[in-house]
């Protein structure tokens, strides 16, 4: 992808890059009771990274970004396939998740699930496949 | 309920995942590989025992009761095809060793291999419909990985064509997901099979089972084979003799399970249609062999009589003809490999494909000339070896189902096959040909070339003169396939 | 409404099929797109469509909608976005090899 050097585009995504990465992260961690969760917030997150590579260009991303994404794919499925293993300590059938309430400072009483591990798994895995997907077309020119 | 049904398709799936991270080591890629595939031919063997002597297995993902969750059955029939998989798939794994080369090995071959067998595995093994869908995908999207692998001109154009033809179909396979969920309201195979059993199986069902043909005939190659000559003989030799043994068979797979389980309640019109398809698939599979001149068209179109041969199986629908498909099934997995893995042999020592340029290769490459010749009459159903018992028990339950047009083509069928065969073999090893063109330096046979043939070719003698022992096995496969009580039962309990 | 979506599905195959059949390869992929929205929105109206709140637990949940389509459906887009995406990168790399996007010339013959 070309530098293509669009002032307006640069200084809004720098603000919206940001909001969208935040809100990403409120999608991602509502997932479990309300609409939402680990493939919806990795779209949005890997939507504002593309951004950031549209208004700049691919080099300035992988910069700030210094991240492997194959690897970050790979990371992401192994969670995602060890947060069911447990299920065979417990005796539990693959899969299986468990929850509880939670005292957390600042956060009060919070509801953490197993399911919770699976989802960042998912996330990782879209975040990491979307980009690799992405940067393959975008960087052969 | 055991968490051991799934782990037949877990090793696979963690194996490609961590083998991304070793990218660029050569030696850690090969030897978690080798570790996994042969720790899944164990497990998987483990637990085809358990298997027979604890009746089927379920898993239900999650703890989620069927019919509303997603279900893993391991019925004997599902396990003997998921050892002859992971066999099949330590076996390629040691050819691709030594043919596969570097660049492949470091754009991800062996993270997409595991994943193949992920999805062939998956697909054996799963307890729901939608779910099939799902593990049907994954295995092809590897497959679209392993073929485009390379990315030669030819490569390249042909798979873009095994893309479409695959997006088409299972664009399909969604449809009729989608009818069969809109006329029953469910999606898990068992509770499917109580319902349409319920309700009778009416046009519409008659209908959907029909797209369900459709839909998997495409990916079997059962008469819809149109597409798979062009793209099964562009990518490496160990890809498509993973392609020739485990894809089609999961779509013959496919086939069997649903037309058994789900609509077997109208067999005058659908397994009619089955059996005058899989006739027509073997006439038009041993014409393709016998038509073309080049080793691996003639041992493409052999996949195509063969797949025509067990979905005739299917059609006649008995005890003894489900046996004879159950067995001639894991016969032509093994047989088919081993043909694919010897072909890219002797395409790799010919320096070339075509027939007219080979000749006399069995004085320099005795070992493989009568490897090739034992899996021709094999293929053929010569006694003692492995095609014998499923092909007889095949043909005596066509005679007793009244299938005798069908039966005499089959037989023909087996002859053809075998002039197609014998001719490579008496042109390429045999014959003196004086137009025989020498590549510039002889291919070097070491281990990793000889060990999977060797060991393939063990099996398939082994798999015919053993029948007496395995045929319990097989026989408990097929008595839950003419009964599906079995199966409900096993899924639904409660 | 299940006849206006029947329609609509209907003209989406109309269309995918229409432009699977062209020449162009760009053109078959988006065909291939439409043809599984088609089939999606099929899925949807095939589960019988009806108002009603989301199916997760509550004291006064009324009338709720089946959430498996949606979870099938959700599924189907997933790997029908991964397939599209590999369709895409295969057909620009099958264009910068063979020079040509033109399926009446990747035909193939017996010239190999």
């Amino acid at each position: 992808m070309k530098r293509t050097d669009d002032v307006v585009l640069q200084t809004t995504s720098q603000v919206t890059v940001f909001i969208i990465i935040t809100f990403s992260a409120f999608l991602f961690l509502a997932g479990h009771n309300n609409p939402g969760g680990g493939f919806i917030g990795g779209l949005m997150s890997a939507a504002a990274l593309v951004l950031l590579a549209l208004s700049y260009d691919l080099k300035t991303v992988k910069q700030a970004l210094p991240v492997n994404f194959h690897y970050m794919t790979a990371t992401g499925m192994l969670i995602a396939i060890f947060s069911g293993m447990g299920s065979f300590v417990f005796d539990a059938p693959f899969l299986s998740q468990a929850y509880d309430y939670f005292d957390l400072p600042l956060l009060g009483n919070v509801e953490l699930a197993t399911a919770m591990v699976f989802d960042l798994g998912v996330y990782l895995a879209v975040v990491g496949v979307t980009m690799t997907i992405i940067l393959s077309i975008g960087e052969d020119r | 309920m055991s968490n051991l049904t799934i782990i037949p398709l877990l090793i696979p799936l963690t194996t490609g995942a961590l083998l991304v991270f070793f990218r660029n080591q050569r030696i850690w890629l090969r030897v978690i590989s080798l570790i996994s595939v042969f720790l899944n031919v164990a497990v998987s063997l483990y637990l085809a025992y358990q298997v027979y002597h604890k009746g089927i297995f379920t898993l239900n993902m999650g703890g989620w009761a069927p019919p509303y969750g997603i279900v893993f059955v391991a019925d004997m029939f599902a396990m003997i095809l998921v050892v002859t998989t992971t066999i099949i798939g330590a076996a390629c794994l040691i050819y691709a060793f030594a043919t596969v080369e570097e660049e492949k090995e470091r754009h991800y071959f062996y993270v997409f291999y595991q994943f193949l067998l992920v999805g062939v595995i998956g697909s054996f093994m799963t307890g729901d419909i939608f779910n099939l869908f799902v593990c049907f995908e994954v295995m092809l999207i590897s497959s679209y990985a392993l073929i485009v692998l390379g990315g030669k001109k030819r490569q390249l154009r042909e798979s873009l064509k095994y893309l479409l033809i695959n997006i088409v179909s299972s664009a399909m396979f969604v449809t009729s997901i989608a009818y069969l969920y809109g006329v029953t309201g469910t999606l898990n195979m068992a509770h499917l099979s109580v319902r349409v059993a319920e309700a009778g199986q009416g046009g519409m069902m008659t209908l959907v089972a029909i797209l369900f043909l459709f839909v998997f005939g495409m990916k079997a190659g059962l008469f819809l084979f149109f597409w798979l000559p062009g793209s099964y003989t562009v990518p490496s030799p160990v890809v498509t003799a993973l392609f020739g043994a485990l894809l089609t068979k999961v779509g013959i797979y496919a086939i069997i399970r649903t037309f058994t389980l789900i609509f077997y309640h109208d067999p005058g019109i659908t397994h009619t249609f089955i059996g005058i398809l899989a006739a027509l698939t073997m006439l038009l599979g041993v014409i393709g062999a016998l038509a073309y001149r080049d080793v691996n068209r003639i041992l493409v179109y052999n996949i195509v009589a063969g797949v025509g041969f067990i979905v005739f199986g299917l059609a006649i629908a008995n005890q003894s003809s489900l046996e004879g498909a159950i067995y001639y099934l894991t016969h032509d997995m093994v047989a088919k490999a081993l043909l694919f893995l010897l072909g890219g042999i002797i395409t790799a020592a010919a320096g070339t494909d075509k027939l007219s340029k080979m000749g006399g290769m069995i004085k320099e490459y005795p070992l493989i000339g009568w490897l090739f010749l034992l899996t021709t009459i094999s293929l053929v159903g010569v006694p003692p070896l492995s095609g014998f018992i499923g092909k007889l028990l095949i043909v005596q339950g066509g005679l007793e189902g009244g299938w005798y047009w069908t039966t005499g083509i089959s037989l023909l069928m087996s002859l053809l096959v075998l002039l197609s065969l014998i001719r490579v073999f008496l042109q390429v090893f045999w014959s003196d040909n004086l137009h025989r063109v020498k590549p510039p330096q002889p291919l070097k046979l070491n281990a990793g070339l000889v060990t999977p043939v060797l060991g393939l070719g063990l099996l398939v003698i082994l798999i015919g003169v053993c029948a007496q022992w395995l045929y319990p096995y097989v026989s408990m496969a097929a008595e839950v396939l003419m009964k599906p009580e079995l199966y409900i039962e096993a899924v639904l309990k409660e | 409404m299940e006849i206006l979506m029947s329609v609509t599905t209907g003209v989406l195959f109309m269309i995918g099929t229409y432009m699977i059949l062209s020449r162009n390869l760009l053109r078959i992929i988006l065909g291939t797109s439409l043809l599984t929205h088609g089939v999606h929105l099929l899925l949807l109206t095939m589960s019988r469509l009806k108002t009603g709140v989301a199916p997760i637990w509550s004291e006064d949940i009324g009338a709720y909608v089946d959430p498996l389509p949606q979870a099938l459906i959700l599924t189907s887009i997933v790997i029908n976005f991964g397939v599209t995406a590999f369709f895409f990168v295969l057909a620009y790399r099958a264009y910068q090899e063979n020079k040509t996007d033109d399926m009446e010339q990747l035909r193939g013959g017996d010239d190999e």
